[in-house]
């Protein structure tokens, strides 16, 4: 798969304060990429940098395997972190103004913002001016005018913030479909879990620095510990957790005396889960056999306290 | 380019559509007439009246000198003495008495005159009164000398210091005044533009900013094109409402003084003239008219006009990119006071240098160093410039270097503050401080 974006070790400093640090990333085309950090980790300033709103001082961007121009403003949309729309100016007039800015045509832009706001039945807001409109409304304008004029690149700072979870939903349905009409989409958060569903790739940037990024599949596979959470409906009269730390290492056992449910977690020697499997089913009836996965945030945590380990 | 054109229409219309600039677009005009009209009908309520002096005479001097006039009536007073005199001004409501007592000569009468009224009375009564008594004396003393009146009057003739130049042309008093306020008006409103609408884009800067839409737009265009977008922008929306106001208050003072018969004129002779100088005035105005008028036409217009377009066009660029760059580095308005008293300094100092300084020697050394220094050149050198260029007026040189100064400083001045205004539209939330605005320079 080509590479839509490719970072390559891009820093950039304010001052003495360096905001990026050595960046290499490879983001590919027609994926949803995770960007994920804590605030003030440098992820704004590497998405500005994208967007040309700053310039890194060292290593550079390659758009599409050519270095970043100033034409290529037209080929990305940028939905920032802080939303803003003018206030004083009517929804339809401003969409377009916005539109026209990113080099779409007058006539077209119109055409296709009478679609979008059709999709969105927002029809009658036309002729509103933005202040009359609620947060909630402002925001759906907001994400047609990042679209409207039919990116390559999608960039998205804190995508779900602000929107209700019935808005939230919406929005999330239409970046799925834009993603599906061969759109790539970054994603850039703090809320990791927010995302974690929809990426396929990540990179996690902490203190300026990417301290990890890949497959979010390989990447997950790669912080398997080989746990796995059991329920177990018991058919003995026997403690069965005695029975089983004989052979397994029991993280956590928890008996639940209502449903009679044993709730177990196994840490396992390897991913080889045939003779525990076995061995349950002879104690009792397997409701539940699931792997633990590390959730990102975890992967997070532990990447971090790794690294300051280590120095 | 285009999304230049885009920038400056968005700002223009932004700017013209905005209701309190409509209102003072239709205000303004009406205002500044209703002001003209208020001040000619105060000065025809002042005018129409007159006031009434008693005259208690009991020398033989002033028989009938005391003419009433146009803005004092005499009431001659005979055979009472200064009391009861007095008591009856009061009782009469008079506005004063004079008291002229008898002596032997005309100066020993004079030097125990008196005037006594209820307030202070006004120049103009008592210059008028000053002057009557003045003629009298004069005659007297001329006869006491054996000096007849017609003697006199061939004596007596105003003398007037002619004027010309070295190369034989006519110069009049007060032309270099009258060419400074010509050129004066022109660096007026040079700086109230300046004012006026830098503190507009200021603003349009901190609603951006504030509203937050500023990464939007800069994320599709360059930032120092929005800047020079909604610096153009607001100045062609200015343009259009000084030109409203310039004819609509034009069309307004056109249209009052048909109907309601105000004498334009009645604007500019002083109230407090007296009669003999009220005489004078036309004659006086009649025989250097011509000659000023002529004056005026020397001014070379089409080089005024031209330097005014050069200097306003560099002038409001200049002032209005610092305007821009203050809106970026503060989060509201009540913040920027701190940046705007810088400004507003060289801008003052253009205007007083220009009325204290150039008004009365407009090629001085002052005159010159202000036309040169380009934060005050727009307003200082179109005072010089009336008196035309070469000899006897600017020189050549110093309008070029002016220039050529002033070109330098609006690329110094426009490069620094798109630097500032392209990292401050993205600072939020801190005051700047004038070290962290030295330091954005080097981002």
């Amino acid at each position: 798969m080509q590479n839509m974006l490719v970072a390559d070790t891009v820093s950039k400093f304010y001052g003495k304060h360096k905001a990026l640090s050595d960046v290499s990333l490879e983001i590919p085309e027609n994926s949803i990429y995770g960007l994920l950090g804590p605030n003030g980790a440098g992820k704004t300033t590497f998405i500005r940098i994208i967007n040309q709103i700053t310039f890194p001082d060292e290593g550079q961007i390659l758009f599409k395997g050519k270095p970043l121009h100033p034409k290529d403003v037209a080929r990305i949309g940028y939905l920032p972190e802080e939303r803003g729309l003018y206030k004083s100016m009517k929804v339809g007039e401003q969409a377009l103004y916005l539109s026209q800015l990113k080099g779409v045509p007058k006539i077209e832009a119109k055409k296709r913002l009478k679609e979008w706001f059709d999709r969105f039945e927002i029809g009658p807001w036309w002729n509103k001016k933005i202040q009359e409109l609620s947060k909630g409304m402002a925001q759906k304008v907001q994400f047609i005018v990042t679209v409207l004029h039919e990116p390559e690149l999608l960039i998205f700072d804190e995508p779900f913030s602000g929107f209700d979870p019935i808005n939230a939903n919406l929005i999330k349905n239409e970046i799925l479909r834009l993603k599906e009409n061969g759109t790539s989409i970054i994603f850039s958060t703090h809320r990791m879990e927010s995302v974690e569903e929809l990426c396929e790739h990540i990179a996690l940037i902490h203190k300026s620095e990417k301290i990890l990024d890949g497959k979010l599949s390989d990447i997950k596979k790669a912080y398997r510990k080989n746990r796995f959470t059991v329920d177990l409906k018991s058919n003995q009269d026997l403690d069965t957790a005695k029975i089983l730390e004989k052979d397994i290492a029991i993280v956590h056992n928890e008996y639940d005396a209502k449903e009679e449910i044993q709730h177990l977690t196994l840490q396992l020697p390897c991913d080889e889960t045939r003779e525990v499997l076995h061995l349950l089913s002879d104690l009792g009836t397997v409701y539940r056999f699931e792997e633990v996965v590390p959730t990102v945030n975890e992967i997070f945590i532990q990447t971090v306290n790794e690294r300051e380990q280590h120095g | 380019m285009d999304k230049l054109r885009l920038i400056i229409w968005r700002e223009y219309l932004a700017k013209v559509r905005n209701k309190s600039f409509i209102i003072m677009t239709i205000l303004s005009p009406l205002l500044i007439v209703g002001m003209i009209i208020l001040i000619a009908y105060l000065t025809k309520i002042n005018d129409s009246e007159s006031k009434i002096i008693a005259v208690l005479d009991q020398s033989a001097f002033f028989q009938d000198k005391f003419q009433p006039g146009k803005a004092i009536s005499y009431v001659h007073f005979e055979d009472i003495d200064l009391e009861a005199a007095q008591d009856s001004v009061k009782a009469l409501q008079y506005d004063g008495l004079l008291f002229i007592p008898n002596a032997a000569n005309v100066d020993l009468v004079a030097q125990n005159m008196f005037f006594y009224s209820e307030d202070n009375p006004s120049t103009g009564t008592t210059a008028a009164m000053e002057s009557i008594i003045q003629g009298v004396l004069r005659e007297q003393r001329m006869e006491n000398l054996g000096v007849s009146n017609t003697t006199f009057q061939k004596i007596e003739k105003e003398f007037n210091l002619k004027l010309a130049s070295f190369d034989g042309g006519v110069n009049l008093k007060g032309v270099n005044e009258m060419k400074a306020f010509i050129g004066g008006a022109f660096g007026y409103a040079i700086m109230m533009f300046i004012i006026i609408y830098g503190g507009f884009v200021m603003r349009s800067v901190i609603e951006e900013k504030t509203s937050r839409i500023i990464e939007v737009i800069i994320s599709s265009v360059k930032p120092f094109y929005l800047m020079l977008g909604k610096i153009i922008g607001t100045s062609l929306a200015g343009i259009t409402q000084f030109a409203i106001w310039m004819i609509s208050s034009g069309v307004l003072l056109f249209i009052c003084v048909l109907l309601l018969g105000i004498n334009p004129e009645a604007l500019y002779v002083s109230p407090e003239m007296t009669g003999a100088e009220m005489a004078q005035l036309p004659t006086d105005l009649d025989e250097n008219f011509i000659a000023y008028a002529q004056e005026a036409l020397q001014i070379p217009w089409a080089l005024l006009l031209l330097s005014f377009i050069v200097y306003f066009v560099l002038g409001y660029l200049i002032y209005s990119s610092i305007y821009a760059a203050i809106g970026a580095a503060v989060d509201n308005e009540t913040d920027t006071q701190q940046f705007i008293f810088p400004i507003i300094l060289p801008l003052m100092l253009g205007i007083y240098i220009g009325f204290f300084s150039v008004f009365g020697n407009p090629h001085g050394p002052i005159a010159v160093g202000f036309s040169l220094f380009p934060l005050t050149s727009p307003i200082v050198m179109l005072m010089r410039l009336p008196g035309g260029i070469g000899e006897g007026g600017v020189p050549v040189w110093q309008l070029l270097l002016s220039l050529i100064l002033l070109i330098m400083t609006f690329l110094a001045i426009v490069w620094l503050a798109s630097k500032i205004y392209r990292v401050g539209i993205l600072m939020y939330g801190k005051k700047p401080t004038y070290r962290e605005l030295y330091k954005w320079l080097k981002y």
